[in-house]
């Protein structure tokens, strides 16, 4: 069991991996970090001496081999540097979203039972501190911001430099305890443990091992022929599997250097300075960047405007095609180059995407227009398909055989199979271990032979060869006629109008479907500015009729779209209305990563869900709002219920009789 | 606050307060036949938040520009750091270690923010025209060094976004921030700070009143402020001095001005005879 693999040759942990790279490219850039305006840099050799001091510290502070340690920050050298030391001294990483109010915090925190937690600043101390009663095992916390702590009690509390300090000034008296427990570390030893979001119910630990964290970012680097001067800029939550792969699995396996930005707010303007040539981001950043472009370009001069249209016209006539290798006329490419020169690199560079060589989206569908327009522009967006479960990889789309409305082929070592209810199984050797505290749910999800559920439902397209995603197999419902209803498809095609910026569809066990729709501030508030429709308040502006004419246009616009569909005409918009608030995770109305949660919504929002189904032009409502520092709030509104115009779908409601 | 002494006291948070570093002494200020202060006399220690509070027009900004060395009182004496000071103009009051923020925002709007922070450390940069001119040696280095405590103070504010735009730009708020940054830029022993919640939401209070509290833990900077908001005021400060028509009619800490009678008077109104 404990045997090194020869395919990875002996490189069988993540501090193994860090000892290689400090060895064989040492004055290589490993940590970048923004701070006082220069870019501060860490190459292998410095990392992996703060790795150990920091390991040093932690055995000096009495951390055990097994035991867990909470991990709360946005992404800082510091906290990488956690987790790798974290692994060395034998224990075990715990990643949280660092947004989290304070009760979330505590049901993970007391659910691996974490003695230790390395945290940003006050803020996190505080949240910590304000839960710590009901967590009798957290021991000690580590800051790394010192900031308006001095005047705390410091019997438990360690600044994160003292740390490194004190497991300097022991190096004698530790290292051959720390040399010995890293050796110890086997390909099966655990390697992070990853709380899932949940869209219902409470999160899951998922445990990953070191044999699955290596060996995805193995493949996965060779599938995309990764190097070890790729740059990449680390902004997405460390909390999520994702940032896990690409910051610290993908880099360690390469050797890459991984980037952290300034602060959350400079992070355009460091992505420009950086400049990733791999680059990973969920379709709602792409979105927004692409809304921002817009929004600027109404406002540049008429030349500017005509030249950027004329040439975003023969960029997705072509441009694709050029990307993908495809024959393209000399004239058509003479015309491109040409635009490329002018349009597309200034752009790409301004939107820090000039050197992007291999680009990700993934989480959720992305809309085509948005996918192509990257695309065109010649970056090598792909879309990939995974989840925690699998620690991350389960189909990719290789270079060449992009498109937007298919996730691509299995990933290296990973098999698929479409069960008989159309739910997608898979299996690999980054298939997870357990869930951590939680045998039931493991039993449910992976069966003895290794199979994973992904509780979505999809199906391989014939000829390409390419899984097709459809939506989350328990969210596809009956309506009352008994035809298939798929809200996220519906949910889908609504948010890529740039002005929707969420929807939930209603349908299941019903005659006929009706949204809530929430509206994007950007977008909107950028039309209204044009339009001279003057409002103080998302909520004002949201239950302006002329937003709720616009947004009526696009809802009928789907539903035409829908009707062509034989599969889902009937699930057209009758009514919708505008929401009065953004739903949010602080209110429970999402998962941190924004995903909705459809029993939450309908549950809160029961009494508008009523007034879908019963013909009201209008309803009063009155709505709990949590603020981010955790306080309570309410907000009232009336709300306008619209009916929207649908297609006729005789033929179809006849076929299914 | 019965435990104060000569050399200081211990505030209720834990805070060791220092001896009195600027006393003003009957202090009467005149513009003409108008007494805008009236023989008032208080100390600032070292290392506590002090608010000036009044109602309008009770002298309190004329109090700050006396500090600040802008006015020149009548009557009255201050003293700074055990010594009488003689009459100054206000930027040798700056070279003592004094810095001010504005009621009235007073940046360079067409610069940006980087620049205006900068300007902060104009007593600390004192190379020659000539290196200035050709940015060697001497203007260099100190440009470095400078720029690395600006730098930090800019982390410290959490204003890095907007490190290069031009203040004209900004929301008031920000605005606000900046000036406090190149106030701080200057490393004074005493930051003067007039109403620096003027015109702001809770929210952007909230954020300044944190500010103003970590500066003040931990540069250990001692901060005398005029503020309008009471409870602001009450939240912030260690000590409170009220004001009302050019006379001091209240000092202690807010729990004591708060009962006071003369005080609440002033702010609620009772009948003038």
């Amino acid at each position: 069991m404990a045997q090194p693999s020869q395919a990875t040759d002996g490189m069988d942990s993540v501090p193994a991996l860090l000892q290689r790279n400090a060895t064989r490219f040492g004055d290589k850039p490993a940590y970048r970090e923004k701070e006082y305006g220069i870019w501060q840099c860490w190459t292998w050799a410095e990392a992996e001496k703060e790795i150990e001091a920091l390991a040093l510290g932690l055995i000096n502070l009495g951390v055990n081999e097994g035991d867990f340690i909470a991990i709360i920050g946005r992404n800082r050298p510091h906290f990488y540097w956690s987790m790798v030391a974290a692994q060395s001294v034998g224990a075990i990483p715990v990643p949280l979203y660092q947004d989290a109010a304070a009760d979330e915090m505590a049901y993970v925190m007391d659910h691996c039972g974490a003695r230790f937690a390395i945290v940003q600043d006050q803020e996190q101390v505080d949240k910590l501190i304000e839960v710590q009663e009901g967590l009798h095992q957290l021991e000690h916390m580590i800051y790394v911001d010192p900031r308006g702590l001095r005047k705390y009690d410091h019997h438990k509390l360690h600044r994160f430099i003292d740390i490194q300090e004190q497991g300097r000034a022991a190096h004698y008296e530790w290292i051959e305890d720390l040399k010995a427990r890293r050796e110890k570390l086997t390909y099966d030893s655990v390697c992070v443990m990853l709380y899932t979001s949940g869209t219902t119910g409470k999160p899951k630990g998922v445990v990953l091992s070191n044999r699955n964290i290596i060996e995805a970012s193995k493949s996965s680097s060779e599938f995309d022929k990764l190097t070890r001067d790729e740059e990449v800029l680390a902004y997405l939550p460390m909390a999520w599997v994702g940032d896990f792969i690409f910051s610290i699995g993908q880099a360690y396996w390469c050797g890459f250097c991984v980037n952290c930005p300034e602060s959350p707010e400079t992070m355009q303007t460091d992505l420009r300075e950086i400049g990733p040539t791999y680059y990973f981001a969920p379709p709602r950043v792409f979105e927004t960047q692409l809304t921002n472009v817009m929004i600027r370009m109404e406002d540049a001069g008429r030349l500017k405007k005509w030249l950027f249209d004329r040439f975003m016209a023969h960029a997705r006539r072509v441009g694709p095609a050029i990307l993908d290798g495809k024959p393209v006329s000399g004239m058509d490419r003479l015309k491109y180059t040409l635009g490329n020169l002018f349009i597309y690199g200034p752009l790409k560079d301004t939107l820090g995407l000039g050197r992007v060589r291999v680009g990700y989206t993934a989480g959720e569908a992305i809309g085509p227009e948005i996918f192509d327009f990257y695309r065109s522009l010649g970056i090598n967006l792909k879309q990939l398909y995974g989840q925690t479960e699998a620690s991350v990889f389960i189909t990719l789309q290789p270079d060449g055989e992009v498109r937007s409305d298919t996730v691509g082929v299995p990933a290296p070592g990973v098999e698929i199979r479409i069960s008989d209810t159309g739910e997608v199984f898979y299996r690999g050797p980054g298939t997870f271990e357990y869930y951590y505290k939680n045998d039931e749910s493991t039993k449910k999800t992976k069966d003895s032979e290794g199979w994973v559920a992904t509780g979505d439902a999809g199906f391989f397209e014939d000829g390409s060869g390419h899984l097709r995603i459809i939506d989350r197999a328990k969210d596809v419902g009956k309506m009352a006629d008994g035809q298939m209803f798929a809200p996220k498809y519906v949910e889908n095609k609504l948010k890529f109008y740039p002005n929707i910026l969420e929807a939930v569809v209603f349908g299941h066990q019903r005659e006929q479907c009706s949204a809530f729709i929430n509206i994007d501030l950007t977008a909107v508030g950028n039309w209204a500015e044009r339009n001279n429709i003057g409002y103080a308040s998302y909520q004002e502006l949201a239950g302006n009729p002329r937003v709720l004419d616009m947004i009526q246009s696009h809802v009928e616009e789907v539903n035409r779209s829908l009707a062509d569909d034989p599969m889902l005409s009937h699930c057209q918009v009758h009514r919708f209305l505008v929401l009065h608030k953004e739903l949010d995770a602080d209110d429970g109305e999402m998962t941190r990563t924004r995903k909705v949660r459809r029993g939450v919504i309908s549950e809160k929002f029961e009494d508008l869900l009523g007034a879908l189904y019963d013909g009201s032009s209008e309803i009063y409502t009155t709505t709990e709002v949590t603020y981010e520092d955790g306080r309570k709030g309410a907000i009232s509104a009336t709300l306008q219920i619209r009916d929207a115009a649908v297609v006729p779908v005789e033929t179809a409601k006849v076929a299914a009789e | 606050m019965n435990d104060m002494t000569p050399d200081g006291y211990t505030t209720e948070d834990g805070r060791k307060i220092g001896a009195v570093v600027m006393e003003m002494r009957n202090i009467t200020l005149r513009f003409g036949g108008v007494v805008a202060i009236q023989d008032i006399s208080f100390d600032i220690r070292e290392g506590e938040i002090r608010a000036i509070i009044g109602p309008n027009g009770a002298g309190k900004s004329s109090m700050l520009n006396v500090i600040s060395g802008f006015y020149h009182p009548q009557e009255g004496e201050v003293w700074y750091k055990g010594a009488k000071r003689p009459t100054m103009k206000p930027y040798e009051v700056a070279q003592q270690g004094i810095a001010r923020t504005f009621q009235n925002i007073a940046l360079f709007e067409g610069m940006t923010v980087l620049d205006n922070v900068m300007t902060g450390r104009i007593r600390q940069m004192n190379a020659g025209l000539l290196s200035q001119a050709i940015w060697k040696g001497k203007a260099e280095r100190e440009e470095v060094e400078n720029r690395e405590v600006v730098e930090k103070i800019i982390d410290f504010l959490e204003i890095q976004h907007i490190r290069k735009t031009p203040v004209g730009r900004l929301p008031y708020g920000l605005k606000k921030r900046v000036e406090l940054a190149r106030a701080l830029a200057a490393e004074p022993s005493i930051l003067l700070l007039d109403e620096p919640m003027a015109g702001m939401n809770v929210e952007e209070k909230e954020d300044m009143s944190r500010f103003i509290l970590d500066v003040n833990d931990e540069f250990g900077t001692t901060i005398a402020l005029i503020e309008h908001d009471m409870g602001v005021v009450m939240d912030l400060s260690d000590r409170v001095v009220v004001m009302d028509y050019g006379k001091k009619i209240g000092d202690g800490s807010p729990d004591e001005v708060r009962q006071n009678q003369a005080v609440i008077d002033a702010y609620l109104g009772v009948a003038h005879d």
